[in-house]
């Protein structure tokens, strides 16, 4: 690589960072007020992409026509988002903060059907930028103008956000709300209309970034996902909620990949290096070393006043459960044992799904409910489990002992993620989480000859004796019921107990003399290991394993069985589980646009349940008994 | 005369309430309908043009076919149970379907713990029918080495020493990567050269890709870039000079799922494999072309060829083995000839792969639209592995 050439792989890098940057901003715009971590984000910027298409169509292709149908873009998915907030979240802002990211989830679930309806599968490829189709000359070497005009949007609008946050009205009060949104509220600010109108400003800028980038890249169904975690990622490598951070975290990002491509494969000390490959994880590794240095991202700050006034369920005396409950759930058990002779195999094959996510969700609530520590990247520890289980049964390892395996391989790896991960928190802590889960994913999608790749493993078969489904499901009833006892159990030990304290009030927690940071790597490490068992279920109920087991999809399931569920409750993840998986089978045979169904049926059971099916129950018993 | 037509009349009517009559045969299929709705849409149309046309002739032993459909959600897991429910619940008598690789090598593998007939239409792994290879498992499309194999002549002819390789980083990048590599070697003597450039499926950075190989200043390139990735390859690359003097050999570029978002921009003189399906005149291909387009006013894509063809097969096969018993239809689908639109296949009974071929051409536009050109068929059995070199990697049953 020469001088000049890693000078146009720098531009080239910029004018990619520009519409991430556009995204990203308003990602942290939104989050910065709201709190909301909007899922749904990537399917604004993908409506974008899609409406300007149509809209050039409409609009014709002259240099007026061109960049009105990219403004109107923007503004349609403005006006998208500012709608998704009036309808759906504004009803559930008193709910726990992750629900909400379900909420988006459902409504990313039904965005992409209705475009998949609206405008067909086919990619669609818009015409190029009227007054920008040609390339110009950059010291030798060739650089397209759009490319060089999306160098120049990017610091645009950051001037233009900096003029509406620092010296507008509305910019004061989202920056105030930003710092204390309580605060603000107390003053007599109308929450709801400023909400909207950062809603409707995030929404456009990420319609904008979609819109701009249909000269680069066809209209498709996936640009939603593949967008989102990206700009996630830069969001929180900036600091969250602060905008020139993420202009500085877009640019290290779409540089370091611009100049990974640009390395190519490169000899080092008598290896051969692809960097082409870091691709794949490039922004995960970035943000990874970001936080582990800074925890609060790039130019972030930690929050001022650590909210000490918990989650109203969590302020409830915590009893352990009674001898009632524990005869309760021993008769379900015996119950549930008796399913072979109600059912047929296949509601075998669904209630061990079911078990199986229930305790990947119960080990996710623990962590989450008990600890308080949330994780967008919890499929890593199921993918540990999963994948050293089918591992050691292909080298001869017995089918019983590789279950056993799983928790271990599972463990070790929480062990060492937890320690970095628990010097963080609040979202911090989440994306670092996923940052780990991002790089585990890359390094078992690569590694063909251990992992065998992306394709998987194959042949994780259990020994005759469990083979037949009904053997299997009773031995997954019994380590699944043992393991969710076990859970309880520890959530009310003196451990469980300290961990709740550090949840609720870190500050009194210490005070108290407790290691809040060593009770909470140790939850994280034996989440980690539950969840490591749920994966080696997990692989011999499919006989094989592939990357999708640690892939961010995974650990989204997880979060909505747990919030579907009930974050505090019980059976929380039993009934999330349960639900989940039985609207996922019944509507993806029943429908054809089953996900936006699915969506949907999300949504309901958030707005119906704002404390989960399980939280929903136990208020339901409350008002009896009373 | 009328008499005659009278009783030909009540024949058919009679045929067709037995027909009707008698028990289906359910065909299992199971596809990441969601996932890929580019490619597997027109493959459904064409799954579902075969049933209509193989019901109206009275069906299969008399009975008629079922196609029940699911949703794998693209991945193993779920593909996995969705077989399961087939199975179980549907009572199907076999299963067909899957695109990916990762789906479908454990579709393979369920079908061989289960015991059950598992005809793979789409994925393009080589190793679903070699290295991973089983009794159980058929495969319709030629596989990723096969494609790669009927593209090198062109490669081979072309002379040039040193060649760019861009490729989506999983399963079949790396294989089509690999085989392109060991070919080319065999092949053409004299110092060959390659440098690679992986890049994340779907998500390719096109500005930086193209110019690090412009850095390269390779001779020639080889891509198995498909769907957005080659989109947004293909544009960049035409704006900043890449193809310039500089010809590109690429994978499936040809298919009408990749080609035709393209338009007027499709890269004219590539070498891609693909499905001219304009252009071809063989009386089978305009029989289906025909049919396709009066039932669905619509042209077909290549997942319609491969949709119709895996039903035509499977429908086949039991006809062959007066059976729907698994062993049977195995017996029956080794050695079995099929006719599809592209011609009569076999499928091969030393590894259960079709000689499904594929189209070889060059591209240019018409139009405003792309198409190829100089293209002819390349029959997959013309494309294969050595016997022996199959029987060596793939597992003894």
């Amino acid at each position: 690589m020469t001088i000049s050439t890693l000078f146009i792989q720098l531009l080239n890098g910029l004018a990619g960072a520009s519409s991430l940057f556009l995204v990203a901003a308003g990602l942290s715009l939104i989050f910065g007020v709201t709190r909301i971590v909007n899922f749904a984000h990537g399917s604004l910027y993908m409506l974008g992409a899609y409406i300007a298409y149509s809209a050039i169509g409409r609009l014709g292709t002259t240099i007026s026509g061109y960049w009105l149908a990219v403004l109107a873009a923007a503004l349609a998915a403005g006006a998208i988002g500012a709608l998704i907030e009036m309808l759906l979240l504004r009803r559930i802002y008193h709910a726990p903060e992750l629900l909400q990211l379900i909420a988006t989830f459902g409504v990313v679930l039904i965005v992409e059907d209705m475009t998949l309806a609206v405008w067909g599968p086919e990619d669609l490829l818009g015409p190029r930028a009227s007054g920008f189709k040609g390339a110009i000359d950059v010291a030798g070497q060739v650089l397209p103008q759009y490319d060089a005009l999306l160098i120049g949007i990017g610091p645009l609008v950051l001037l233009a956000l900096w003029w509406l946050t620092k010296r507008t009205r509305w910019g004061m009060l989202v920056r105030a709300a930003t710092e204390n949104r309580v605060m603000v509220q107390a003053l007599g600010v109308n929450q709801a209309w400023l909400f909207t109108s950062v809603f409707f400003l995030g929404a456009l800028l990420a319609g904008l970034a979609g819109a701009l980038q249909l000269p680069r890249e066809s209209a498709n169904l996936g640009m939603d996902l593949s967008i989102i975690a990206e700009a996630f990622v830069v969001t929180v490598v900036g600091g969250l909620g602060s905008i020139p951070g993420a202009f500085i975290a877009a640019l290290v990002i779409g540089l370091t990949r611009s100049v990974c491509i640009g390395l190519g494969q490169v000899e080092l000390g008598g290896v051969v290096v692809a960097f082409p490959k870091l691709t794949l994880v490039a922004e995960f590794v970035v943000m990874a070393v970001v936080l582990a240095l800074k925890p609060y991202g790039l130019l972030g700050s930690a929050p001022a006043a650590p909210p000490t006034t918990p989650v109203a369920e969590h302020r409830a005396l915590v009893r352990p459960p009674g001898r009632r409950s524990l005869t309760a759930a021993l008769a379900a058990i015996a119950l549930a044992a008796l399913l072979p002779w109600i059912g047929d195999v296949y509601d075998l094959v669904l209630a061990i799904d079911v078990l199986v996510f229930a305790l990947f969700a119960a080990s996710l609530q623990f962590m989450l409910g008990v600890g308080g520590l949330a994780s967008f990247g919890h499929a890593a520890y199921f993918g540990l489990g999963a994948y050293a289980a089918a591992l050691a049964v292909r080298h001869g390892v017995r089918m019983e002992a590789s279950v056993g395996l799983a928790p271990v391989a599972a463990l070790a790896g929480a062990l060492i993620f937890g320690w970095f991960c628990v010097r963080l928190s609040g979202v911090y802590l989440a994306m670092l989480t996923l940052a780990f889960a991002q790089i585990v994913w890359s390094i078992v999608f690569q590694w063909d000859s251990v992992t065998g790749g992306s394709n998987g493993l194959i042949g994780a078969w259990p020994p005759a004796w469990l083979a037949d489904n009904q053997a299997y499901f009773h031995f997954t009833l019994g380590v699944v019921a043992a393991a969710l006892i076990a859970i309880v159990w520890i959530a009310h030990t003196p451990f469980g107990y300290a961990l709740r304290a550090g949840r609720d009030s870190a500050l009194r927690a210490e005070a108290s003399g407790i290691d809040v940071r060593a009770t909470q790597w140790m939850a994280f490490a034996i989440a980690g290991a539950f969840a490591g068992l749920a994966g080696g279920l997990y692989a011999f109920s499919k006989g094989s394993i592939s990357p999708e087991t640690l892939a961010i999809p995974r650990s989204v399931d997880a979060l909505v069985m747990v919030l579907l569920g009930g974050l505090n409750a019980l059976a929380g993840p039993l009934l999330g589980a349960a639900a989940f998986v039985g609207l996922q089978d019944f509507l993806s045979r029943a429908t054809e646009y089953w996900r936006a169904d699915l969506g949907v049926a999300i949504l309901m059971l958030v707005l119906v349940f704002p404390m989960g099916i399980g939280g929903g129950v136990q208020w339901l018993l409350a008002r009896i008994r009373r | 005369m009328n008499r005659f037509l009278a009783t030909v009349a009540l024949a058919v009517v009679a045929l067709a309430a037995t027909a009707a009559s008698a028990q289906p045969i359910k065909l299992g299929e199971l596809n990441s309908y969601k996932t890929f709705p580019a490619f597997l849409e027109p493959y459904k149309k064409g799954m579902e043009l075969a049933v209509e046309e193989i019901n109206r002739g009275g069906g299969v032993l008399g009975r008629p076919l079922e196609l029940l459909t699911r949703d794998d959600n693209g991945n193993a897991g779920d593909a996995v149970r969705v077989a399961e429910e087939l199975l179980a619940r549907e009572k199907v008598d076999l299963l067909m379907g899957t695109f990916s690789s990762a789906v479908g090598l454990a579709v393979a593998d369920l079908a061989k713990q289960r015991h059950v007939l598992f005809l793979a239409a789409e994925p393009l792994t080589d190793k679903i029918v070699w290295e991973s290879g089983n009794k159980y498992t058929f495969r319709l499309r030629p596989s990723t080495y096969m494609q790669t194999a009927m593209l090198v002549p062109d490669a081979v002819r072309l002379n040039k020493k040193r060649w760019a390789i861009v490729y989506p980083n999983y399963e079949y990048g790396t294989a089509a990567t690999a085989a392109f590599k060991q070919l080319m070697i065999a092949r053409q003597t004299g110092g060959l050269e390659f440098v690679e450039i992986a890049v994340p499926l779907g998500k390719i950075d096109a500005g930086p890709v193209v110019q690090a190989l412009l850095d390269t200043k390779p001779d020639a390139i080889f891509s198995s870039l498909f769907a957005g990735d080659l989109a947004k390859f293909v544009r960049e690359g035409e704006l900043r000079g890449l193809f310039r003097d500089r010809p590109v050999v690429n994978l499936l570029a040809g298919e009408p799922e990749y080609l035709d978002p393209l338009k007027d921009e499709a890269p004219a003189g590539w070498y891609v494999t693909g499905y001219p399906w304009s252009a071809i005149a063989t009386p089978a291909h305009k029989r289906f072309l025909d049919a396709y387009q009066a039932k669905y006013k619509d042209n077909p894509r290549q997942g319609s060829v491969v949709g119709y063809s895996a039903v035509m097969s499977a429908a086949a096969a039991i006809r062959k083995a007066q059976s729907t018993q698994t062993e049977k239809l195995i017996a029956a689908m080794r050695g079995l000839a099929v006719d599809t639109p592209f011609g009569r296949i076999t499928y091969r009974a030393l590894d259960h792969q079709s000689t499904m071929g594929a189209y070889v051409g060059r591209l240019a536009v018409k139009d405003g639209k792309g198409v190829m050109v100089d293209w002819k068929y390349a029959d997959g059995a013309d494309y294969l592995p050595s016997d022996d070199w199959v029987r060596a990697h793939r597992p003894a049953e």
